[in-house]
């Protein structure tokens, strides 16, 4: 039987601009009907394997190939982009940014319209394709205007209306909050029961296996790592090493000293073999003492009751109060539109409120201008292309400052003091181009801590990062943090506000909807629900092994979590010294 | 809000019904009636006109507000400078020389200059309620097929109208890349130096670009992989067939550029409509 509809033969691949190949030696078959997840983290090859497959390579981005690659029965060495497009629908991560169409139904039809479809034709498949996707009530809305889930279904709708068999999904995850990202799962699984061929490249491997999937495909520096059943994956252990993060559950059972096979299913929870690891889990959790008591803190920040609408008719926040106290690492979550960063921009004076104030130890910041304001609240954005200006890092620590006209000899004191805390300071005479993601971010955070803020406010500061970076990202302000500096994370990231915030604040529907410790929020079903969150598998892990306190169990295990993250630093600094 | 200026309104108007085919072609035959013509009474009618069409199709004034106020400033320097660089010009077009009163040397306001100019400063300020009906009333993706429809490439069609379209989005990057930069010091008030502003303008500028090429990058990929470019031709979702509306404005503009044509050829025998002999 030959279904082969992907095959890699000893296929290479390398950028023109770059000096070593991003791909080597893939063998890869993947058969019509599979559903096959592709993992690895970022810089691994694996964003790079899709845009083989949907001709972006070598048609938008050139490169040398090397062995061969076929698609549907061509070779895409040959293949136009438009060949390849009609045998691999792709969706891009980021289903905002890429909306071409004014209404839903333009935008679905955008694929037919390039191909000379008559406009009657057009519209009796795009009403067909909308309806299975169910988004047909939204025909005649803007995408812009449409919730996360509902975009997803118009991206989905408009590379489905091609009616390819295979479709790629580049990163489905990445941006959405965690309910809307489930939905977005369960709406592929539904797909791959039609008959396509279905290819999800993704890190978040948990979120990904809340559907089955027949194959995972482990990559990393550009060969493939393992290639085989996701519990035999998981069963051997090695995700962690390539810089992805195993399903939390597992990593619990871990602890509790379970040796996964195989056998016992672990490719979900709800298949996962609890027999044998109830026990121990009961026992690893009776093991692990309570958590100390918090230490006081005093509070540093006050909202008062802020009340905000951008046009006098929609409120974006309605009555907002929280605290902020000193050296806290907080985070605000809430799923996408529900008032976090106008929150934060609220905080930073650049929107002024309705009503109601911030005050910090005891001076109302209203009177200050937003520059002003700077060497109390900082904010560093998402995107580190929206702050960088200067071509050499120095330069853009400096700018606040030069700007400030402090002397010079100052400035380099104090510049050189935040690059050393932020462990840049051996990148001082470099260009900033010469940088990676995560290194430009650290130069935003030192070019905002270097004015002093009492307050620093980062929004999603791992958005679109694989565990390695997430985690480097994170450890980064953890120090931060232990250091003295306040910070407040804005996030839809469960397992950062998870691991790294004590305290986390929820919002909702414009109203703060609870204010309570990070652990307990993912611990309460009916909230997460409310806030688009989804409760961690931990929980859910807990009360199948019958443990009676599941809250503790997740606070301990975010504990202990933290003790094996710093030991494996030690250990790396041991080795280095 | 600055994200507002060329923003497409949707709402039911007769003017919005109408194709946006329709509103191309009505908006190319009026301006190039004004642009054909100096006589002030076919400049007033389409003015008039062109404000009753702004009327119906229901355009606040807080839309139009902002450009107003440029286009005011422009037209009132051009009145000035055209006075000051040829303070009689009206007199040769018209060939008489009415003087009401004299500035100083031989600037002398005479009443053919003032006609000249008043008429001049009305050609301009017709064309503009054109074409903001256009811009206010078009539903960008039927822009890029009307384009298209009279012959320009789908290619450049689609391209303008997904600059229209995502023109908010950067103005909203703008927006936050502005106020992130002020935190960090930059001044941006009137109150700082022009060498201060422009360096200061430069720091948005630079992450500004950065994130566009990001979005244009983003857009394009998304475009090529659902085969935009594949054919010479394509079809559009959102063309309306002509009705019986659209053939009428059409005609009606028609017939305001043939009334232009045979006032310029057959009446005036002149590009200047002479009131002075």
């Amino acid at each position: 039987m030959n279904d082969t509809v992907i095959a890699f033969h000893n296929f290479g691949f390398q950028y023109y601009e770059q000096s070593e190949p991003t791909l080597y030696g893939i063998n890869l078959e993947i058969h019509k009907g599979e559903k096959i997840l592709i993992a690895g983290p970022s810089g691994s090859g694996k964003s790079t394997l899709g845009n083989c497959l949907n001709g972006l390579i070598p048609n938008a981005y050139r490169g040398t190939i090397t062995g061969s690659l076929t698609v549907g029965g061509i070779d895409t060495k040959n293949a136009s982009l438009f060949d390849l497009s009609q045998k691999v629908g792709t969706v891009l991560q980021d289903s905002d940014g890429q909306f071409i169409g004014l209404s839903v139904a333009e935008d679905i039809a955008f694929a037919l319209e390039n191909d000379c479809i008559p406009q009657e034709e057009m519209k009796e498949r795009v009403r067909k394709i909308s309806q299975i996707v169910d988004i047909e009530h939204r025909l005649e809305n803007n995408p812009h205007d449409l919730s996360g889930g509902q975009k997803q279904r118009v991206s989905l709708a408009g590379v489905m209306v091609g009616d390819a068999d295979i479709l790629l999904f580049d990163e489905p995850l990445a941006n959405l909050d965690p309910k809307t990202g489930k939905v977005a799962i369960e709406l592929i699984d539904e797909i791959c029961d039609s008959g396509k061929t279905v290819i999800i490249i993704e890190h978040r491997i948990e979120d990904v296996l809340h559907c089955p999937i027949d194959r995972m495909i482990l990559i990393n520096d550009g060969r493939i790592i393992a290639d085989d059943t996701p519990d035999n994956v998981l069963a051997r252990n090695i995700l962690t090493e390539h810089g992805i993060r195993e399903p939390l559950y597992l990593t619990a059972c871990r602890y509790a000293g379970i040796d996964i096979t195989a056998d016992m299913k672990p490719a979900s929870l709800n298949t996962l073999d609890m027999s044998r690891c109830a026990e121990k889990l009961l026992k690893w959790h009776e093991s692990n003492p309570d958590m100390a008591e918090e230490p006081e803190r005093r509070p540093l920040l006050e909202i008062n009751d802020i009340t905000y609408s951008y046009d006098g008719k929609v409120t974006v926040l309605n009555h907002v109060s929280a605290n902020v106290n000193e050296g806290e690492m907080i985070s605000i979550v809430g799923k996408n539109g529900a008032g976090k960063s106008t929150l934060a921009h609220i905080l930073t004076g650049f929107i002024v409120p309705d009503s109601g104030s911030v005050v910090m130890n005891g001076t109302d910041l209203s009177k200050f201008t937003v520059s002003e304001r700077a060497e109390y609240i900082g904010i560093v954005l998402q995107n580190p292309n929206q702050m960088i200006s200067q071509t050499m890092i120095y330069d853009e620590i400096a700018l606040g400052l030069r700007i400030r006209k402090i002397p010079e000899p100052e400035i380099e004191e104090r510049v050189m003091r935040i690059m050393k805390i932020c462990g840049i300071d051996e990148f001082k005479k470099w260009p900033i181009a010469a940088l990676s993601f995560g290194q430009k971010k650290r130069v935003t955070i030192a070019s905002i801590l270097v004015l002093n803020p009492k307050v620093l406010i980062l929004d999603e500061p791992t958005a679109g990062q694989d565990y390695r970076h997430y985690s480097e990202i994170m450890e980064f302000l953890r120090e931060l943090n232990e250091k003295g500096q306040t910070i407040i994370l804005i996030t839809h990231d469960m397992h950062l506000m998870l691991e790294y915030t004590g305290r986390a604040i929820v919002l909702c529907e414009s109203e703060k909807l609870a204010d309570q410790k990070a652990y307990e929020v993912l611990c309460d079903p009916d909230l997460s629900e409310r806030a688009n969150l989804k409760e961690t598998s931990l929980f859910e892990l807990a009360q199948k092994a019958g443990i009676p306190e599941p809250e503790a169990f997740v606070e301990r295990f975010i504990r202990y979590e933290r003790k094996v993250k710093d030991n494996e630093t030690e250990t790396v600094l041991i080795q280095s010294a | 809000m600055k994200q507002k200026l060329f923003s497409y309104s949707q709402l039911d108007t007769f003017v919005h019904r109408l194709s946006g085919l329709t509103k191309l072609v009505c908006f190319i035959l009026l301006t190039t009636s004004v642009m054909l013509t100096y006589d002030i009474r076919i400049i007033v009618g389409i003015m008039i006109l062109s404000l009753i069409m702004m009327k119906i199709s229901r355009i606040r004034f807080s839309q139009i507000r902002l450009m107003l106020v440029y286009v005011l400033i422009f037209l009132v320097t051009n009145f000035i400078l055209t006075f000051l660089f040829s303070p009689l010009y009206g007199v040769e077009i018209y060939g008489t020389r009415h003087d009401l009163f004299p500035i100083f040397g031989r600037y002398v306001v005479t009443l053919e200059q003032l006609f000249y100019q008043i008429t001049k400063f009305s050609k301009y300020l017709s064309v503009i309620p054109l074409g903001m009906i256009f811009i206010f009333t078009t539903n960008p993706s039927e822009f890029a097929s009307s384009l298209n429809r009279i012959g320009v490439s789908y290619k450049i069609g689609t391209s303008l109208s997904l600059t229209l379209r995502y023109f908010p989005d950067v103005a909203r990057d703008y927006h936050t890349i502005s106020l992130a930069q002020q935190a960090r010091g930059l001044e941006m008030t009137s109150k700082a130096k022009l060498t201060k502003r422009i360096r200061s303008i430069a720091a948005i500028l630079i992450p500004l670009i950065f994130t566009t090429i990001d979005r244009i990058e983003l857009i394009s990929n998304a475009m090529d992989l659902r085969g935009f470019g594949k054919h010479r031709k394509r079809t559009w979702y959102a063309m309306r067939p002509l009705k019986k509306e659209d053939y009428l404005s059409m005609a009606v503009c028609l017939a305001v550029l043939a009334i232009t044509l045979y006032v310029r050829f057959v009446v005036n025998k002149s590009f200047f409509y002479n009131p002075f002999i």
